[in-house]
């Protein structure tokens, strides 16, 4: 008897039997109703938090690199010496005054930018006679990047706070405005004949039906909007500033403190992402009444 | 009594071809009508004129219809943003809209699901809460395209319960368009058939209560109709 005859009896032994005593192999079953609350085209069960395995082994290819001699310290500071560097500006306070300074600008110019650029998409997207007034005109400026203007604004502000949250606000309100407007002359002629039917007033159609419709506009221009004031803060502190994170961090380029380069670079890095997730939080509670695949 | 919607030589036409060509309709205060045709007929459109909702149309005739009218669609359309009862009550001010919008609910059998959001209603659920926002304005005309079209055998018969119950309790006059021959008996006080651009019939249903006179009454109209849609060959 050969090993293959071998097993297939003992699986026939494991076999169910009927009433006569002879096996038989059961129907298959199709397997369902276990998985429950699970899409079949979704994507799986998130796992908290999940996003920071990127980073992680980001990071940890840093460290091995670093201690293994592979990363030179003058390319690359090691991770464990940026982290003695931060604590060390803490430590001097260095490290908080640029961060209020910087957080300070960025939230001016994202201020400006978003009540700018809500108000022009409102007037622009409600009526026939503002979207011609505005929209080609933002179309123009759409047309010239944000950091082009600078120049010109440095001549018109000097290089003062006024012209580095101008420069801010200026790269918030375009996506805010194209976003928003979008939203707002996209929305389904379906909604447009009910509010007909139902005799709503011009007004009660745009509060019912224009506004919260367009929500779903307005806070995806938010997220590039507020990605939009991060970047234009690196550049405006780029410039000529005396203070804050990109002022930090250009001295730190003078004396070649690359450690310093770095703790600039994950503070910014945190920045984004913790403005970011709060307004991905806020997206969620306004936006409650959406089902959508990615949760 | 004059009638509550009088429409009169009713043309309309698309840029290519014409769907309308002269239709005289009239329905009484209270008087439920169903509007039957094949697919392409031109219902919808003549529905569409009655509710001023044809913008892309060009054509003439006249139309009254009342002040207090109201849609129901296929679709529920049901603005997603807001919850079931704010659904029912849009539009509506007054400090008892959430009292009447809440009884009108509950009338479609949905008392509890106020504060749902329209997504998680099932399809026939969100069609009652498009009957309970039309409902609670009182319409004098309910204007209704195929409102059961997307639902299931079974809800659609609870449907027609319902809104049989909802048309005798609050007497609007009722134009309900529908391609479904048995439904449009079941329900309405009258049929009329539209076909190349004409109304080609008008059938007074004038269905027994119960009993067997009932069910020859509505076989007889069901074969009736079947062969002025063509469907059937006349004996
Ligand atoms: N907006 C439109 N533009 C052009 N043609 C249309 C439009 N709406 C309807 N039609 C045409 O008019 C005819 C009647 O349509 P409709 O009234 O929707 O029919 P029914 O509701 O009876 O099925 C169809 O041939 C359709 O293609
Ligand atoms: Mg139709």
């Amino acid at each position: 008897m050969n090993a293959r005859t071998a097993t297939s009896l003992a699986i026939a032994a494991e076999l169910p039997r009927d009433a006569l005593g002879v096996p038989y192999i059961a129907a298959p079953v199709t397997r369902r109703a276990q998985a429950r609350g699970e899409r079949r085209l979704s994507l799986g069960e998130p796992v908290p938090f999940g996003w920071l395995l990127g980073p992680f082994l980001l990071v940890l290819y840093w460290s091995v690199g670093s201690a293994s001699g592979l990363i030179d310290p003058r390319v690359l500071p090691a991770p464990w010496v940026a982290v003695t560097t931060a604590i060390d500006l803490i430590e001097k306070g260095r490290l908080q005054a640029d961060l209020a300074v910087s957080t300070l600008r960025a939230a001016q110019g994202l201020a400006w930018g978003v009540a700018v650029g809500l108000l022009v998409a409102l007037v622009s997207g409600l009526s026939l006679l503002g979207g011609y007034l505005f929209d080609g005109l933002v179309q123009v400026k759409r047309a010239i990047p944000t950091l082009a203007l600078i120049p010109l604004l440095i001549l018109w502000f000097g290089i003062g706070e006024t012209m580095k949250v101008t420069v801010i606000a200026l790269g918030v309100f375009i996506p805010i405005y194209i976003h928003t407007h979008n939203a707002l002359r996209g929305i389904d002629l379906k909604y447009v004949e009910l509010a007909e039917t139902i005799g709503l007033s011009r007004w009660g159609f745009v509060r019912h039906v224009v506004l919260p419709g367009a929500l779903p506009g307005f806070m995806l221009g938010l997220r590039f909007g507020v990605m939009g004031a991060w970047l234009a803060l690196v550049v405006v502190e780029q410039l000529n500033a005396t203070s804050g994170i990109g002022y930090m961090i250009n001295l730190a380029r003078t004396y070649a403190q690359s450690d310093v380069i770095v703790v600039g670079l994950v503070v910014y890095a945190l920045l984004g992402l913790s403005s970011d997730a709060a307004v991905r939080a806020l997206e969620a509670r306004a936006l409650r009444w959406r089902r959508t695949l990615g949760r | 009594m004059s009638p509550v919607v009088s429409v009169r030589g009713l043309i309309r036409k698309f840029t290519l071809r014409g769907v309308l060509n002269g239709v005289d309709l009239e329905i009484g205060k209270g008087e439920f009508v169903a509007l039957l045709g094949r697919s392409g007929s031109g219902k919808s459109t003549l529905l569409r004129a009655i509710a001023d909702l044809d913008h892309e149309a060009s054509g003439s005739g006249e139309i009254f219809v009342p002040e207090r009218l109201s849609v129901v669609f296929q679709d529920a359309r049901l603005l997603p943003w807001k919850r079931v009862l704010d659904n029912v009550i849009l539009g509506l001010d007054g400090p008892n809209a959430r009292e009447r919008g809440r009884a009108a609910l509950a009338e479609v059998e949905l008392g509890g699901r106020e504060s749902s959001w329209p997504y998680e209603l099932s399809g026939g659920e969100q069609q009652r809460v498009a009957l309970a926002r039309s409902l609670v304005r009182d319409p004098e005309l309910l204007l209704a395209d195929e409102p059961f079209g997307a639902l299931d055998a079974l809800t659609r018969i609870r449907m027609h319960v319902l809104l049989r119950k909802l048309s005798q309790a609050h007497k609007p006059a009722v134009l309900l368009v529908t391609h479904d021959v048995d439904e449009a008996i079941e329900l309405a006080d009258r049929v009329v058939v539209l076909d190349d651009g004409k109304l080609a019939a008008d059938i007074q249903v004038d269905l027994p209560p119960e009993g067997t006179a009932r069910i020859e009454r509505f076989a007889e109209v069901k074969e009736q109709l079947l062969v002025l849609m063509g469907v059937h060959e006349s004996a």
